[in-house]
């Protein structure tokens, strides 16, 4: 009986752990070695070693998307947290068809990131030139997209459109966990407005704000849909995020070799990111 | 105590209002343009603002024709829907077997922190040799692009699934072995059916992930002149050229089954999104 058991897990776990490690272990290494070596993508190749390493620090095109992917995933990061909290006190708070409203405040996150750029690229370029016009303000009469310094700005607003519809239903459900005596409590001490919020409500939503900073950052920094809808990269390689650019150089570039290495690099990165947000934030939760 | 009807926080709705207009203006534009002909383009605020003068589909039918609209729709329904079903049958019996022997048992523990920590891997790395894998063993078509979700989505689901099978307990996989059943018909009996609310949660998930994922089937199907929605999207931009009603005709195309999708069922998919975020 026991063995049947034992022998039926197995049987379970073998097939589909093979499967995990052809599609996603197996790959994983495979970048990591093509990372050692110039290979074009075709054709035949010599192992390099660590030079790709060493040339990624000094490449001024992977340093820039370093930059404009960081600069984005703060930025937005920051702007969705701070909208998605306010809407979601104001969805939490006395309201008539608040079904209705949660569910419409929800709509953007269902649509495709890439018609949604699309979109947005044609309101970019013509809409809000032409707004900048009948008002009069220069900055908004060309198109933002096509300015190197600005374009970051549309980018921004599509990654923030999409994702405020997700953060806002999580702190929606994050605040319904915060019991009705608790707020019976502090009107009794006198809190109200700011301080009920800094001091009552938020430290009881913490668990819900890690799981947005973490949610938030991991995305943009995967940002790739929308850079390909509104700038594929441009103007002047001042978008090019850096899922783009492996994309974009390491696919028809012929940097296979080159931009396995920025991926090895960006993977890591990335877990050094995510490991050191939960410890952060579980640190905040035990604290509390 | 007598209920009173709380009287509705006025200032509030009416900054709630205003807010809605960030999300309908974008899709108000969607459809206008989407109806109207090239002639009707102006560049005034007015201009843009305006209704079609006439509400007729003849860009609806010509982009239908130019994206190859009816086979990119089949294909991303095919692939949407076979990822989803693998996905529940494949992902919840794993995070059974891992959920239920990784306390006592190293080796599945070890198999479950293994792929979990997947969750960690950008596709970014994975995506080149993954192109070059998939070719080399003819799997560059949607079937590897599902093989592929199924891979993916693992991770997430695994930890969803084991996670919710703590509340289920052990006492009822007992009943069933006492009376002489097995392992595999047990779990397909008993638990499978239990873990509902988690398959539509997973659902939920992966249909809305799937269904949206242009990286994937871009670099997998590339060479395969199939598409599927988000990809024909991507593939006829630049035969558009500047016609931009044909194009928004076949953008609001691509929403609509999504929009569908989301009117039907959107207390399971508010549902499934907050489950899936939470735990």
């Amino acid at each position: 009986m026991k063995n049947e058991r034992k022998r039926t897990f197995l049987l379970i776990t073998i097939p589909i752990l093979a499967l995990f490690i052809c599609f996603n272990t197996i790959p994983l290494i495979r970048g990591v070695i093509y990372s050692f070596t110039n290979f074009k993508g075709f054709g035949n190749y010599d192992w390099v070693g660590l030079r790709n390493y060493l040339d990624l620090f000094t490449d001024i095109r992977v340093g820039k998307s370093y930059w404009f992917t960081f600069k984005l995933a703060v930025v937005t990061t920051i702007v969705v947290n701070v909208i998605s909290l306010l809407l979601a006190l104001a969805l939490n708070s006395k309201i008539r068809a608040k079904s209705f409203f949660r569910g419409a405040y929800f709509l953007p996150n269902i649509l495709g990131a890439l018609v949604v750029g699309y979109i947005f690229n044609y309101f970019f370029t013509y809409i809000l030139p032409a707004l900048g016009e009948m008002i009069g303000m220069d900055a908004l009469k060309s198109s933002i997209l096509s300015n190197p310094n600005t374009a970051w700005i549309g980018i921004m607003i599509v990654c923030a459109w999409q994702a405020i519809a997700m953060n806002t239903i999580i702190y929606i459900s994050g605040l319904q966990t915060v019991p009705e005596d608790v707020y019976e409590a502090g009107n009794i001490d006198g809190a109200t407005g700011w301080k009920k919020f800094r001091h009552l409500t938020f430290p009881l939503i913490i668990p819900f704000f890690s799981i947005n900073m973490v949610l938030c950052m991991k995305n943009f920094l995967m940002a790739f849909d929308q850079i390909m809808a509104l700038t594929k990269g441009g103007p002047a390689q001042s978008t090019e995020s850096i899922s783009y650019l492996i994309y974009n150089n390491g696919m028809s570039g012929g940097q296979f070799g080159f931009q396995s290495a920025n991926a090895v690099v960006f993977f890591i990165v990335i877990v050094i990111i995510s490991v050191t947000q939960m410890k952060i934030t579980s640190s905040k939760e035990e604290q509390l | 105590m007598i209920k009173v009807k709380e009287k509705a926080n006025w200032p509030v709705m009416i900054f709630l209002i205003l807010g809605l207009s960030a999300i309908a203006f974008p899709l108000y534009m969607t459809i206008t343009i989407a109806f109207k002909q090239p002639s009707e383009m102006t560049n005034s605020i007015s201009g843009i603002l305006s209704l079609p003068k006439a509400w007729s589909f003849e860009n609806f039918r010509e982009a239908m024709k130019v994206t190859d609209f009816w086979n990119s729709l089949r294909n991303s329904l095919l692939i949407t829907v076979i990822s989803v079903v693998l996905s529940i049958l494949i992902h919840s019996l794993m995070g059974y077997t891992l959920g239920r022997n990784r306390a006592k048992n190293k080796f599945y523990n070890f198999v479950y922190l293994f792929i979990v920590s997947g969750m960690f891997v950008p596709f970014a790395i994975l995506m080149m040799p993954l192109a070059k894998q998939t070719a080399e063993i003819g799997l560059a078509n949607w079937f590897g692009v599902v093989i592929l979700y199924v891979v993916f989505y693992m991770p997430m689901n695994i930890l969803l699934y084991s996670g919710y099978l703590v509340n289920i307990p052990m006492a009822l996989e007992e009943a069933a072995r006492v009376d002489g059943a097995s392992t595999w018909t047990t779990y397909w009996k008993i638990i499978f059916p239990i873990m509902k609310p988690m398959h539509a949660t997973v659902a939920v998930l992966t249909a809305l992930s799937v269904w949206n994922d242009v990286m994937t089937p871009l670099v997998i199907m590339a060479g395969s002149d199939q598409n599927t929605l988000p990809l024909a999207q991507l593939n006829f931009q630049s035969q558009f050229g500047t016609n931009y009603n044909l194009a928004f005709a076949s953008y609001l195309l691509s929403l609509i089954p999504i929009l569908v999708f989301y009117v039907i069922c959107q207390k399971q998919i508010l549902n499934g999104v907050v489950n899936g975020a939470v735990k």
